[in-house]
């Protein structure tokens, strides 16, 4: 392997900038997760919300959030059962009780808490022209709505992860 | 593991410096820790939380997760990263003379 210029062992992480990019509670909370992380690390975090992955920073959708339950072969239930009116809202539901009892919290009160830790949320401006929103609909601790060309600039000289 | 000494006092501490037994602590210790971090002289804003992270983890064997100190120790989230910026959980849990947190919240 060749020498990296951002892969050196030795050298701690330093910042990171992580995209959300699906909008299922199980698309959004390893970006959270990692985001959180990242800042009680004391690593400069930013997080970018781009196509589905709005939803985290949404006002209308942020506390409606749901597990898929169909075309998810982790969960190991059947496409049809998965498709039943109301077992993703159960599935959620459940999960959201073990995720309490681990302490770790809602969208909006977790989305919340990582803008309180200093790291900057992002709305991509391409999805946000898309679906047709402005800042308004988001959370107020979203920073700015920014294209991906600013994201590229606040990212650089760290790492990018992607879920 | 080895031995270090704080303020006078000889503390186990594992190998990045976690106290490995919290009843060697006392405030003097901290004030060397926090001293030795980075972090320089401790207010009551630290001490504050430093004694919650200790009761905690007294009371329940468990540091706290951010959220519950952010909730339960008086002091604000926003805050605890201003007054511990290299990240409060563990920073305030090595200065509290309590095990590295394990938790991922």
């Amino acid at each position: 392997m060749s020498t990296q210029e951002n892969g050196d062992a030795s050298e701690p992480i330093a910042k990171v900038s992580i995209i959300v990019s699906k909008g299922s509670l199980e698309g959004i909370y390893p970006g959270l997760i990692m985001a959180n992380g990242a800042r009680m690390e004391g690593i400069e975090a930013n997080l970018f919300f781009t196509f589905f992955g709005l939803d985290a920073i949404s006002r209308a959708k942020h506390e409606h959030v749901k597990v898929a339950t169909v075309g998810n072969p982790g969960l190991h239930l059947s496409t049809w059962a998965g498709g039943i009116p109301g077992v993703s809202a159960f599935v959620t539901h459940k999960l959201a009780e073990e995720m309490e009892k681990l302490d770790i919290p809602p969208i909006p009160e977790f989305v919340e808490m990582i803008a309180e830790s200093g790291a900057g949320l992002y709305a991509c401006k391409a999805s946000v022209d898309l679906f047709g929103l402005d800042k308004e609909d988001f959370v107020d601790e979203v920073t700015d709505v920014i294209t991906v060309g600013e994201f590229y600039g606040l990212a650089a000289g760290g790492q990018i992860i992607f879920t | 593991m080895s031995t270090m000494t704080y303020a006078g006092t000889a503390v186990e501490v594992d190998a990045e410096g976690f106290m490995i037994d919290p009843s060697q602590w006392n405030e003097d210790v901290a004030a060397a820790i926090a001293a030795e971090a980075g972090i320089g002289e401790l207010s009551d804003r630290h001490l504050q939380v430093v004694h919650f992270m200790r009761d905690r983890y007294l009371e329940s064997g468990t540091a706290p997760s951010i959220r519950t100190l952010g909730k339960a120790s008086g002091v604000p989230i926003k805050e605890l990263y201003e007054l511990f910026p290299k990240g409060p959980a563990k920073l305030a849990a090595k200065i509290a003379g309590i095990p590295k947190p394990r938790g991922c919240i």
